[in-house]
Protein backbone atom coordinates (compact mmCIF):
# COMPACT_ATOMS: atom_id res chain seq x y z
CA UNK A 1 0.00 0.00 0.00
CA UNK A 2 2.77 2.32 1.13
CA UNK A 3 4.63 1.36 -2.59
CA UNK A 4 1.48 2.42 -3.87
CA UNK A 5 1.09 6.24 -2.10
CA UNK A 6 4.39 7.05 -2.69
CA UNK A 7 4.07 6.84 -6.61
CA UNK A 8 0.72 8.36 -5.97
CA UNK A 9 3.10 11.32 -4.22
CA UNK A 10 5.62 11.19 -6.83
CA UNK A 11 2.69 11.76 -9.53
CA UNK A 12 0.88 15.01 -7.28
CA UNK A 13 4.49 16.41 -6.98
CA UNK A 14 5.61 15.89 -10.40
CA UNK A 15 2.08 17.23 -11.72
CA UNK A 16 3.24 20.30 -10.14
CA UNK A 17 6.47 20.40 -11.33
CA UNK A 18 5.54 20.26 -14.63
CA UNK A 19 2.48 22.56 -14.30
CA UNK A 20 5.11 25.11 -12.69
CA UNK A 21 6.96 24.50 -16.95
CA UNK A 22 3.24 24.88 -18.14
CA UNK A 23 2.72 28.42 -17.05
CA UNK A 24 6.26 29.18 -18.83
CA UNK A 25 5.82 27.31 -21.76
CA UNK A 26 2.06 29.21 -22.59
CA UNK A 27 4.58 31.96 -23.44
CA UNK A 28 6.70 30.59 -25.27
CA UNK A 29 9.42 30.22 -22.51
CA UNK A 30 11.16 26.80 -22.25
CA UNK A 31 13.00 26.99 -18.65
CA UNK A 32 15.05 24.57 -17.58
CA UNK A 33 14.91 26.46 -13.91
CA UNK A 34 12.36 24.28 -12.45
CA UNK A 35 14.50 21.71 -11.06
CA UNK A 36 16.48 25.06 -9.29
CA UNK A 37 13.29 26.37 -7.88
CA UNK A 38 12.54 23.00 -6.98
CA UNK A 39 15.25 22.40 -4.86
CA UNK A 40 15.15 25.91 -3.35
CA UNK A 41 11.26 25.03 -1.85
CA UNK A 42 12.48 22.00 -0.77
CA UNK A 43 15.40 22.91 1.11
CA UNK A 44 13.73 26.54 2.86
CA UNK A 45 10.50 24.66 3.82
CA UNK A 46 12.76 21.56 5.43
CA UNK A 47 14.84 24.41 6.82
CA UNK A 48 11.82 25.77 8.37
CA UNK A 49 10.05 22.51 9.76
CA UNK A 50 13.19 20.82 11.53
CA UNK A 51 15.76 23.81 12.14
CA UNK A 52 13.09 26.46 13.30
CA UNK A 53 10.32 24.37 14.22
CA UNK A 54 7.94 25.83 11.84
CA UNK A 55 4.51 24.10 11.13
CA UNK A 56 3.83 22.43 7.65
CA UNK A 57 1.91 25.23 5.85
CA UNK A 58 3.71 28.03 7.06
CA UNK A 59 6.39 26.52 6.05
CA UNK A 60 5.26 25.72 2.60
CA UNK A 61 3.71 29.14 2.28
CA UNK A 62 7.11 31.07 3.22
CA UNK A 63 9.43 28.90 0.84
CA UNK A 64 6.50 29.33 -2.11
CA UNK A 65 6.98 33.15 -1.58
CA UNK A 66 11.23 32.93 -1.28
CA UNK A 67 11.10 30.88 -4.75
CA UNK A 68 8.11 33.29 -6.49
CA UNK A 69 11.21 36.23 -5.57
CA UNK A 70 13.89 34.38 -6.43
CA UNK A 71 12.38 33.16 -9.95
CA UNK A 72 11.04 37.31 -10.23
CA UNK A 73 15.05 38.32 -9.67
CA UNK A 74 16.68 35.54 -11.85
CA UNK A 75 13.30 36.20 -14.54
CA UNK A 76 14.80 40.03 -15.22
CA UNK A 77 18.67 38.76 -16.91
CA UNK A 78 17.27 35.47 -17.72
CA UNK A 79 14.14 36.90 -19.98
CA UNK A 80 16.32 39.64 -22.03
CA UNK A 81 17.28 36.22 -24.36
CA UNK A 82 15.13 33.84 -25.30
CA UNK A 83 15.28 30.15 -27.36
CA UNK A 84 18.46 28.59 -27.09
CA UNK A 85 19.82 31.05 -25.15
CA UNK A 86 17.46 31.31 -22.39
CA UNK A 87 17.31 27.40 -22.28
CA UNK A 88 21.47 27.39 -21.43
CA UNK A 89 20.61 30.14 -19.22
CA UNK A 90 18.06 28.68 -17.02
CA UNK A 91 20.82 25.45 -16.96
CA UNK A 92 23.08 27.33 -15.60
CA UNK A 93 20.49 28.96 -12.95
CA UNK A 94 19.74 24.87 -11.69
CA UNK A 95 23.42 24.09 -11.65
CA UNK A 96 24.16 27.13 -10.05
CA UNK A 97 21.64 26.45 -7.03
CA UNK A 98 22.45 22.37 -7.19
CA UNK A 99 26.20 23.10 -6.74
CA UNK A 100 24.92 25.99 -4.06
CA UNK A 101 22.91 22.99 -1.85
CA UNK A 102 26.30 20.79 -2.56
CA UNK A 103 27.92 23.23 -0.41
CA UNK A 104 25.56 24.44 1.98
CA UNK A 105 25.87 23.31 5.65
CA UNK A 106 23.94 24.16 8.84
CA UNK A 107 24.07 22.31 11.70
CA UNK A 108 22.52 22.51 14.48
CA UNK A 109 21.91 20.24 17.65
CA UNK A 110 18.28 19.48 18.99
CA UNK A 111 17.69 17.32 21.74
CA UNK A 112 20.84 15.74 21.50
CA UNK A 113 21.12 15.14 17.77
CA UNK A 114 22.52 16.95 15.28
CA UNK A 115 20.00 18.09 12.25
CA UNK A 116 19.65 20.28 9.24
CA UNK A 117 21.23 20.27 5.88
CA UNK A 118 24.97 18.55 5.67
CA UNK A 119 26.55 19.38 2.45
CA UNK A 120 27.31 16.75 0.51
CA UNK A 121 26.12 14.38 2.82
CA UNK A 122 22.84 16.04 1.95
CA UNK A 123 19.39 16.47 4.39
CA UNK A 124 18.16 13.89 6.74
CA UNK A 125 15.66 13.41 8.73
CA UNK A 126 12.91 15.61 7.82
CA UNK A 127 10.39 13.78 10.25
CA UNK A 128 8.06 16.48 10.56
CA UNK A 129 4.95 14.16 9.33
CA UNK A 130 6.52 11.39 11.09
CA UNK A 131 6.56 13.16 14.24
CA UNK A 132 2.95 15.23 14.30
CA UNK A 133 1.17 11.96 13.74
CA UNK A 134 0.07 12.22 9.80
CA UNK A 135 -0.84 8.81 8.11
CA UNK A 136 0.35 7.97 4.76
CA UNK A 137 -3.34 8.89 3.35
CA UNK A 138 -3.04 12.45 5.34
CA UNK A 139 0.09 13.26 3.42
CA UNK A 140 -1.30 11.78 0.10
CA UNK A 141 -4.30 14.18 0.72
CA UNK A 142 -2.10 17.14 1.62
CA UNK A 143 -0.51 16.96 -1.89
CA UNK A 144 -3.51 15.91 -3.72
CA UNK A 145 -5.13 18.99 -2.52
CA UNK A 146 -2.50 21.62 -3.30
CA UNK A 147 -2.51 19.84 -6.84
CA UNK A 148 -6.22 19.99 -7.54
CA UNK A 149 -6.20 23.62 -6.07
CA UNK A 150 -2.87 24.37 -8.45
CA UNK A 151 -4.81 22.84 -11.48
CA UNK A 152 -7.78 24.43 -10.69
CA UNK A 153 -6.60 27.97 -10.57
CA UNK A 154 -4.34 27.33 -13.62
CA UNK A 155 -7.38 26.41 -15.37
CA UNK A 156 -9.73 29.18 -13.93
CA UNK A 157 -7.16 31.68 -14.79
CA UNK A 158 -6.78 29.98 -18.67
CA UNK A 159 -10.57 30.87 -18.65
CA UNK A 160 -10.24 34.54 -18.27
CA UNK A 161 -8.58 37.37 -20.09
CA UNK A 162 -4.84 36.98 -18.60
CA UNK A 163 -4.97 33.53 -19.81
CA UNK A 164 -5.57 34.63 -23.23
CA UNK A 165 -3.01 36.98 -22.59
CA UNK A 166 -0.33 34.54 -21.68
CA UNK A 167 -1.41 32.34 -24.83
CA UNK A 168 -1.23 35.50 -27.32
CA UNK A 169 2.71 35.60 -25.88
CA UNK A 170 3.33 32.36 -26.62
CA UNK A 171 1.73 32.68 -30.12
CA UNK A 172 3.59 35.50 -31.37
CA UNK A 173 5.36 38.20 -29.12
CA UNK A 174 6.08 40.75 -31.83
CA UNK A 175 2.16 40.56 -32.80
CA UNK A 176 0.77 40.84 -28.49
CA UNK A 177 3.35 43.84 -28.28
CA UNK A 178 1.85 46.03 -31.22
CA UNK A 179 -1.63 45.32 -29.92
CA UNK A 180 -0.74 47.30 -26.34
CA UNK A 181 0.40 43.80 -24.48
CA UNK A 182 3.47 44.40 -21.95
CA UNK A 183 5.41 41.37 -22.87
CA UNK A 184 7.89 41.76 -20.19
CA UNK A 185 5.42 42.03 -17.58
CA UNK A 186 3.34 38.83 -18.98
CA UNK A 187 6.51 37.08 -18.80
CA UNK A 188 7.97 38.18 -15.57
CA UNK A 189 4.54 37.73 -14.18
CA UNK A 190 4.67 33.97 -15.65
CA UNK A 191 8.45 32.81 -14.45
CA UNK A 192 7.27 34.40 -10.65
CA UNK A 193 4.29 32.04 -10.83
CA UNK A 194 6.04 28.99 -12.03
CA UNK A 195 9.31 29.70 -9.75
CA UNK A 196 5.75 29.96 -6.94
CA UNK A 197 4.26 26.51 -8.04
CA UNK A 198 7.75 25.28 -8.55
CA UNK A 199 8.22 25.88 -4.65
CA UNK A 200 5.07 24.49 -3.76
CA UNK A 201 6.37 20.97 -5.31
CA UNK A 202 9.30 21.44 -3.66
CA UNK A 203 8.34 21.91 -0.39
CA UNK A 204 5.99 18.70 -0.80
CA UNK A 205 8.83 16.57 -2.14
CA UNK A 206 10.90 17.67 1.24
CA UNK A 207 8.58 16.68 3.73
CA UNK A 208 7.47 13.47 1.35
CA UNK A 209 10.48 11.72 0.99
CA UNK A 210 12.35 13.25 4.32
CA UNK A 211 15.39 13.22 2.96
CA UNK A 212 17.33 16.00 0.42
CA UNK A 213 20.01 15.11 -1.69
CA UNK A 214 21.73 17.07 -4.24
CA UNK A 215 21.84 14.53 -6.78
CA UNK A 216 17.96 14.80 -7.02
CA UNK A 217 17.84 18.26 -8.79
CA UNK A 218 20.11 17.61 -11.85
CA UNK A 219 19.04 18.68 -15.22
CA UNK A 220 17.25 15.07 -15.73
CA UNK A 221 14.86 16.87 -12.67
CA UNK A 222 14.62 19.84 -15.19
CA UNK A 223 14.35 17.63 -17.93
CA UNK A 224 11.14 15.77 -16.43
CA UNK A 225 9.27 19.48 -15.39
CA UNK A 226 9.27 20.60 -19.32
CA UNK A 227 9.11 17.02 -20.74
CA UNK A 228 5.53 16.66 -19.07
CA UNK A 229 3.96 20.38 -20.58
CA UNK A 230 5.29 19.50 -23.90
CA UNK A 231 4.16 15.40 -24.26
CA UNK A 232 0.38 16.63 -22.41
CA UNK A 233 0.34 19.56 -24.90
CA UNK A 234 -0.92 23.17 -23.61
CA UNK A 235 -4.41 23.08 -25.00
CA UNK A 236 -5.37 22.52 -20.91
CA UNK A 237 -3.74 21.61 -17.80
CA UNK A 238 -5.06 17.86 -17.41
CA UNK A 239 -2.64 17.13 -20.27
CA UNK A 240 0.34 17.18 -18.05
CA UNK A 241 -1.16 15.13 -15.36
CA UNK A 242 -2.00 12.50 -18.20
CA UNK A 243 2.12 12.91 -19.12
CA UNK A 244 2.67 13.00 -15.57
CA UNK A 245 0.78 9.16 -15.03
CA UNK A 246 2.66 8.01 -18.58
CA UNK A 247 6.16 8.96 -17.33
CA UNK A 248 6.20 8.13 -14.00
CA UNK A 249 3.78 5.57 -13.69
CA UNK A 250 4.39 3.62 -16.49
CA UNK A 251 7.73 4.35 -17.90
CA UNK A 252 9.01 4.50 -14.63
CA UNK A 253 7.65 2.74 -12.25
CA UNK A 254 6.23 0.15 -14.77
CA UNK A 255 9.27 -0.59 -16.67
CA UNK A 256 11.82 -0.81 -13.40
CA UNK A 257 12.86 -4.40 -14.78
CA UNK A 258 14.24 -2.94 -17.39
CA UNK A 259 17.11 -0.89 -14.89
CA UNK A 260 18.48 2.32 -16.27
CA UNK A 261 17.50 1.25 -19.91
CA UNK A 262 13.79 3.34 -18.99
CA UNK A 263 15.69 6.87 -19.96
CA UNK A 264 16.72 5.61 -23.30
CA UNK A 265 13.11 5.07 -23.89
CA UNK A 266 12.26 8.32 -22.18
CA UNK A 267 13.97 9.89 -24.59
CA UNK A 268 12.96 7.84 -27.75
CA UNK A 269 9.17 8.80 -26.67
CA UNK A 270 9.85 12.56 -26.24
CA UNK A 271 11.50 12.01 -30.03
CA UNK A 272 8.57 10.50 -31.20
CA UNK A 273 5.70 12.46 -29.97
CA UNK A 274 7.79 15.83 -31.29
CA UNK A 275 7.15 14.43 -35.12
CA UNK A 276 3.72 12.47 -34.37
CA UNK A 277 2.32 15.17 -32.67
CA UNK A 278 4.28 18.34 -32.19
CA UNK A 279 1.35 20.12 -30.08
CA UNK A 280 1.96 17.89 -27.57
CA UNK A 281 -0.27 14.49 -27.11
CA UNK A 282 -3.46 16.44 -26.18
CA UNK A 283 -3.85 18.46 -28.73
CA UNK A 284 -6.86 20.50 -29.34
CA UNK A 285 -7.01 18.38 -32.59
CA UNK A 286 -7.45 15.26 -30.29
CA UNK A 287 -9.74 16.77 -27.36
CA UNK A 288 -11.75 17.63 -30.32
CA UNK A 289 -11.78 13.80 -31.53
CA UNK A 290 -12.07 12.30 -28.40
CA UNK A 291 -14.85 14.37 -27.63
CA UNK A 292 -16.83 12.79 -31.04
CA UNK A 293 -16.21 9.98 -30.01
CA UNK A 294 -17.19 10.16 -26.40
CA UNK A 295 -20.48 11.69 -28.14
CA UNK A 296 -21.08 8.57 -30.55
CA UNK A 297 -20.65 6.48 -27.63
CA UNK A 298 -23.21 8.41 -25.91
CA UNK A 299 -25.89 8.50 -28.80
CA UNK A 300 -25.32 5.54 -29.71
CA UNK A 301 -26.10 4.24 -25.60
CA UNK A 302 -29.32 6.19 -25.76
CA UNK A 303 -30.68 5.47 -29.43
CA UNK B 1 -1.44 64.58 -35.54
CA UNK B 2 1.56 62.73 -36.37
CA UNK B 3 5.15 64.44 -37.09
CA UNK B 4 8.26 63.05 -38.24
CA UNK B 5 10.83 65.06 -38.86
CA UNK B 6 14.21 64.06 -40.87
CA UNK B 7 13.71 60.43 -39.80
CA UNK B 8 16.37 57.89 -40.76
CA UNK B 9 16.65 53.94 -40.67
CA UNK B 10 19.73 52.41 -41.85
CA UNK B 11 20.68 49.02 -42.20
CA UNK B 12 24.42 48.39 -41.97
CA UNK B 13 24.76 50.02 -45.35
CA UNK B 14 21.49 50.07 -46.39
CA UNK B 15 19.37 53.00 -46.19
CA UNK B 16 16.04 52.00 -45.67
CA UNK B 17 14.53 55.69 -45.18
CA UNK B 18 16.47 59.06 -44.99
CA UNK B 19 15.72 62.45 -44.00
CA UNK B 20 11.74 62.11 -44.14
CA UNK B 21 9.83 64.76 -42.69
CA UNK B 22 5.85 63.85 -42.64
CA UNK B 23 2.81 65.28 -41.39
CA UNK B 24 -0.41 63.80 -41.08
CA UNK B 25 -3.58 65.61 -40.24
CA UNK B 26 -6.10 64.61 -37.31
CA UNK B 27 -8.91 62.90 -39.53
CA UNK B 28 -6.84 61.98 -42.59
CA UNK B 29 -6.76 58.90 -44.48
CA UNK B 30 -3.25 59.45 -45.79
CA UNK B 31 -1.82 57.41 -48.06
CA UNK B 32 2.03 56.49 -48.12
CA UNK B 33 2.96 54.95 -51.92
CA UNK B 34 6.15 53.99 -53.72
CA UNK B 35 8.17 50.92 -55.73
CA UNK B 36 9.32 47.89 -53.34
CA UNK B 37 11.57 48.54 -51.13
CA UNK B 38 11.68 52.25 -50.70
CA UNK B 39 10.99 52.18 -47.26
CA UNK B 40 6.79 51.98 -46.73
CA UNK B 41 6.99 49.24 -44.23
CA UNK B 42 9.81 50.11 -42.44
CA UNK B 43 8.19 53.53 -41.74
CA UNK B 44 5.37 51.70 -40.31
CA UNK B 45 7.54 49.53 -38.40
CA UNK B 46 9.51 52.77 -37.12
CA UNK B 47 6.15 54.48 -36.20
CA UNK B 48 5.27 51.44 -34.43
CA UNK B 49 8.31 50.83 -32.66
CA UNK B 50 8.98 47.51 -33.54
CA UNK B 51 12.82 49.01 -34.34
CA UNK B 52 14.38 52.07 -33.00
CA UNK B 53 15.40 54.84 -35.88
CA UNK B 54 19.18 55.70 -36.83
CA UNK B 55 17.94 59.51 -36.36
CA UNK B 56 15.03 61.68 -36.03
CA UNK B 57 12.16 62.09 -34.14
CA UNK B 58 8.70 61.05 -34.56
CA UNK B 59 6.12 63.39 -32.26
CA UNK B 60 2.13 62.10 -32.01
CA UNK B 61 0.06 64.27 -30.91
CA UNK B 62 3.00 66.65 -29.33
CA UNK B 63 4.78 63.98 -27.14
CA UNK B 64 7.38 62.14 -28.18
CA UNK B 65 7.60 58.25 -29.51
CA UNK B 66 10.76 57.45 -29.51
CA UNK B 67 11.19 55.98 -26.19
CA UNK B 68 8.70 54.36 -26.11
CA UNK B 69 8.36 50.65 -26.38
CA UNK B 70 5.77 49.01 -28.88
CA UNK B 71 3.16 48.30 -26.15
CA UNK B 72 3.33 51.88 -25.43
CA UNK B 73 2.66 53.57 -28.26
CA UNK B 74 -0.66 51.47 -28.72
CA UNK B 75 -1.55 52.70 -25.15
CA UNK B 76 -0.67 56.17 -26.50
CA UNK B 77 -2.88 55.49 -29.17
CA UNK B 78 -0.97 54.18 -32.14
CA UNK B 79 -2.01 50.65 -33.57
CA UNK B 80 -1.25 48.96 -36.46
CA UNK B 81 -1.48 45.43 -38.96
CA UNK B 82 1.25 43.65 -40.93
CA UNK B 83 2.02 43.29 -44.48
CA UNK B 84 2.10 39.17 -43.57
CA UNK B 85 -0.97 38.89 -41.36
CA UNK B 86 -0.05 38.28 -37.43
CA UNK B 87 -2.70 36.81 -35.74
CA UNK B 88 -2.87 34.99 -32.40
CA UNK B 89 -3.23 31.58 -34.49
CA UNK B 90 -4.16 29.26 -31.87
CA UNK B 91 -6.54 31.59 -29.97
CA UNK B 92 -10.20 32.07 -31.04
CA UNK B 93 -11.23 34.67 -33.25
CA UNK B 94 -12.80 36.31 -30.28
CA UNK B 95 -9.70 36.13 -27.87
CA UNK B 96 -7.99 37.42 -31.00
CA UNK B 97 -10.02 41.17 -30.20
CA UNK B 98 -10.68 40.50 -26.53
CA UNK B 99 -6.36 40.68 -25.65
CA UNK B 100 -6.10 43.56 -28.02
CA UNK B 101 -8.38 45.32 -25.51
CA UNK B 102 -5.98 46.79 -23.19
CA UNK B 103 -6.21 50.70 -23.35
CA UNK B 104 -9.49 50.43 -21.66
CA UNK B 105 -9.87 51.15 -18.18
CA UNK B 106 -12.98 47.71 -17.55
CA UNK B 107 -9.37 45.82 -18.73
CA UNK B 108 -8.39 45.84 -15.47
CA UNK B 109 -11.74 43.93 -13.82
CA UNK B 110 -11.73 41.74 -16.94
CA UNK B 111 -8.20 40.38 -16.10
CA UNK B 112 -9.42 38.13 -14.02
CA UNK B 113 -13.36 37.55 -14.27
CA UNK B 114 -14.71 34.29 -16.00
CA UNK B 115 -15.07 33.49 -19.60
CA UNK B 116 -18.49 32.79 -19.41
CA UNK B 117 -19.21 35.60 -17.73
CA UNK B 118 -18.85 37.78 -20.52
CA UNK B 119 -21.86 36.43 -22.29
CA UNK B 120 -22.95 39.85 -21.32
CA UNK B 121 -22.32 43.45 -20.59
CA UNK B 122 -20.48 46.02 -22.44
CA UNK B 123 -17.37 44.02 -23.02
CA UNK B 124 -19.14 41.60 -25.01
CA UNK B 125 -21.51 44.54 -26.88
CA UNK B 126 -17.79 45.64 -27.89
CA UNK B 127 -16.38 42.64 -29.43
CA UNK B 128 -19.63 41.78 -30.87
CA UNK B 129 -20.04 44.92 -32.66
CA UNK B 130 -16.22 44.53 -33.77
CA UNK B 131 -17.27 40.77 -35.34
CA UNK B 132 -20.08 42.27 -36.98
CA UNK B 133 -17.69 45.12 -38.33
CA UNK B 134 -15.21 42.71 -39.53
CA UNK B 135 -18.03 40.22 -41.06
CA UNK B 136 -16.81 37.54 -38.82
CA UNK B 137 -20.09 37.62 -35.72
CA UNK B 138 -20.34 33.82 -36.75
CA UNK B 139 -16.76 33.08 -36.24
CA UNK B 140 -16.27 33.81 -32.78
CA UNK B 141 -15.20 30.66 -31.57
CA UNK B 142 -13.58 29.78 -34.76
CA UNK B 143 -9.79 29.36 -34.14
CA UNK B 144 -7.80 32.61 -36.04
CA UNK B 145 -5.90 29.56 -37.59
CA UNK B 146 -9.25 27.93 -39.63
CA UNK B 147 -10.41 31.26 -41.27
CA UNK B 148 -9.71 31.99 -44.97
CA UNK B 149 -7.00 34.33 -46.12
CA UNK B 150 -9.72 37.19 -46.79
CA UNK B 151 -11.18 36.45 -43.12
CA UNK B 152 -7.81 36.53 -41.11
CA UNK B 153 -6.83 40.21 -43.30
CA UNK B 154 -10.35 41.65 -41.65
CA UNK B 155 -9.78 39.74 -37.99
CA UNK B 156 -6.02 41.70 -37.91
CA UNK B 157 -7.84 44.72 -39.18
CA UNK B 158 -10.40 44.43 -36.81
CA UNK B 159 -7.63 43.64 -33.76
CA UNK B 160 -5.97 46.57 -34.26
CA UNK B 161 -9.28 48.90 -34.10
CA UNK B 162 -10.10 46.96 -30.76
CA UNK B 163 -7.16 48.78 -29.47
CA UNK B 164 -8.75 51.74 -29.94
CA UNK B 165 -6.62 54.16 -31.67
CA UNK B 166 -6.15 57.38 -32.92
CA UNK B 167 -3.82 56.84 -35.16
CA UNK B 168 -4.32 52.79 -37.62
CA UNK B 169 -1.24 52.25 -39.50
CA UNK B 170 -1.99 49.72 -42.55
CA UNK B 171 0.94 48.06 -44.37
CA UNK B 172 -0.86 46.61 -47.68
CA UNK B 173 -3.92 45.88 -46.34
CA UNK B 174 -5.02 44.57 -49.91
CA UNK B 175 -2.38 42.44 -50.89
CA UNK B 176 -3.63 39.40 -51.93
CA UNK B 177 -7.24 40.43 -52.17
CA UNK B 178 -9.52 40.58 -55.36
CA UNK B 179 -11.58 43.73 -56.33
CA UNK B 180 -14.79 43.24 -54.85
CA UNK B 181 -12.59 42.28 -51.42
CA UNK B 182 -10.51 45.45 -52.03
CA UNK B 183 -14.03 47.77 -52.49
CA UNK B 184 -14.92 45.94 -48.99
CA UNK B 185 -11.74 47.30 -47.20
CA UNK B 186 -12.22 50.60 -48.86
CA UNK B 187 -15.46 50.98 -46.99
CA UNK B 188 -14.42 49.53 -43.92
CA UNK B 189 -11.30 51.76 -43.90
CA UNK B 190 -14.05 54.93 -44.57
CA UNK B 191 -15.81 53.99 -41.62
CA UNK B 192 -13.23 53.48 -39.06
CA UNK B 193 -12.35 57.02 -40.14
CA UNK B 194 -16.12 57.69 -38.93
CA UNK B 195 -15.15 56.77 -35.67
CA UNK B 196 -12.65 59.23 -35.19
CA UNK B 197 -9.45 57.32 -36.67
CA UNK B 198 -6.88 58.85 -38.65
CA UNK B 199 -5.21 56.10 -41.05
CA UNK B 200 -2.01 55.70 -42.59
CA UNK B 201 -2.55 53.46 -45.65
CA UNK B 202 0.78 51.60 -47.04
CA UNK B 203 -0.90 50.31 -50.05
CA UNK B 204 -0.12 49.17 -53.94
CA UNK B 205 -3.64 48.71 -54.83
CA UNK B 206 -3.49 51.76 -56.83
CA UNK B 207 -7.31 51.83 -56.98
CA UNK B 208 -7.61 51.71 -53.63
CA UNK B 209 -5.15 54.71 -52.59
CA UNK B 210 -6.60 56.61 -54.89
CA UNK B 211 -9.78 56.22 -54.56
CA UNK B 212 -9.82 56.51 -50.58
CA UNK B 213 -6.67 59.33 -49.65
CA UNK B 214 -7.23 62.62 -48.55
CA UNK B 215 -3.29 63.18 -48.85
CA UNK B 216 -0.37 60.91 -50.53
CA UNK B 217 3.11 60.50 -50.25
CA UNK B 218 5.76 58.97 -52.68
CA UNK B 219 8.81 56.99 -51.47
CA UNK B 220 11.38 56.37 -53.41
CA UNK B 221 14.67 55.01 -52.07
CA UNK B 222 13.36 55.97 -48.62
CA UNK B 223 13.24 59.97 -49.68
CA UNK B 224 10.06 61.51 -50.36
CA UNK B 225 9.89 62.46 -54.02
CA UNK B 226 6.23 64.00 -54.28
CA UNK B 227 3.24 64.92 -51.73
CA UNK B 228 -0.18 66.02 -52.37
CA UNK B 229 -3.54 65.35 -53.24
CA UNK B 230 -4.85 61.84 -55.16
CA UNK B 231 -5.18 63.77 -58.16
CA UNK B 232 -1.80 65.90 -57.78
CA UNK B 233 0.17 62.66 -57.43
CA UNK B 234 -1.69 60.78 -60.95
CA UNK B 235 -0.17 63.69 -62.63
CA UNK B 236 2.78 63.97 -61.17
CA UNK B 237 5.74 63.32 -63.77
CA UNK B 238 8.63 62.06 -61.10
CA UNK B 239 6.04 59.41 -59.39
CA UNK B 240 4.66 58.10 -63.12
CA UNK B 241 8.39 57.43 -63.64
CA UNK B 242 9.59 56.02 -60.41
CA UNK B 243 6.44 53.75 -59.97
CA UNK B 244 3.10 54.13 -61.63
CA UNK B 245 4.19 53.14 -64.84
CA UNK B 246 6.38 50.67 -63.84
CA UNK B 247 3.10 49.40 -61.76
CA UNK B 248 0.42 49.50 -64.23
CA UNK B 249 2.74 47.16 -66.50
CA UNK B 250 3.77 44.69 -64.16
Amino acid sequence: MDYFLNLVNTIGIHTLLGLSAYILLLTGQLSLAQAGFFAVGAYTAAVLTVILGWGILPAIGLAMLITGLLAFLVGFPALRVRGLMLVVATLAFGEFVRMFFYNFRWRVTQEGVEVGPDGTMGFSEIRYFAEHGWTSWEVTSLIWVFVILVMAIIWWADQTRSGAVLRAVGEDELAAGTVGIDVTVVKMAAMTAGGVIAGLAGSLYAHQITMLDHHAFTVLLATFAIAYPILGGVSNVFGTLVAVIFIQGLLVEGLRFLGDWRMLLFGALIIVVMNVKPRGLFDSQTLRWIKSVLRLHLSRRIS
Amino acid sequence: MLEVKSLSKHFGGVQAVRELDLAVNAGDIFGVIGPNGSGKSTLVNLISGVFPATTGEIHFQGQSLSNLSPHARVRAGVARTFQNIRLFPGLTVWQNLWVARNSTEDTRAEGISFRWFRKSGPVKNEIDAMLEFSGLADKGDELASNLAFGEQRRLELARAAATKPRLLLLDEPAAGMNQEEVRDLGRRIRELRQQGMTIILIEHVMELVMGITDRIVVLNFGSKIAEGEPAAIRKDKSVQEAYLGQSEDG
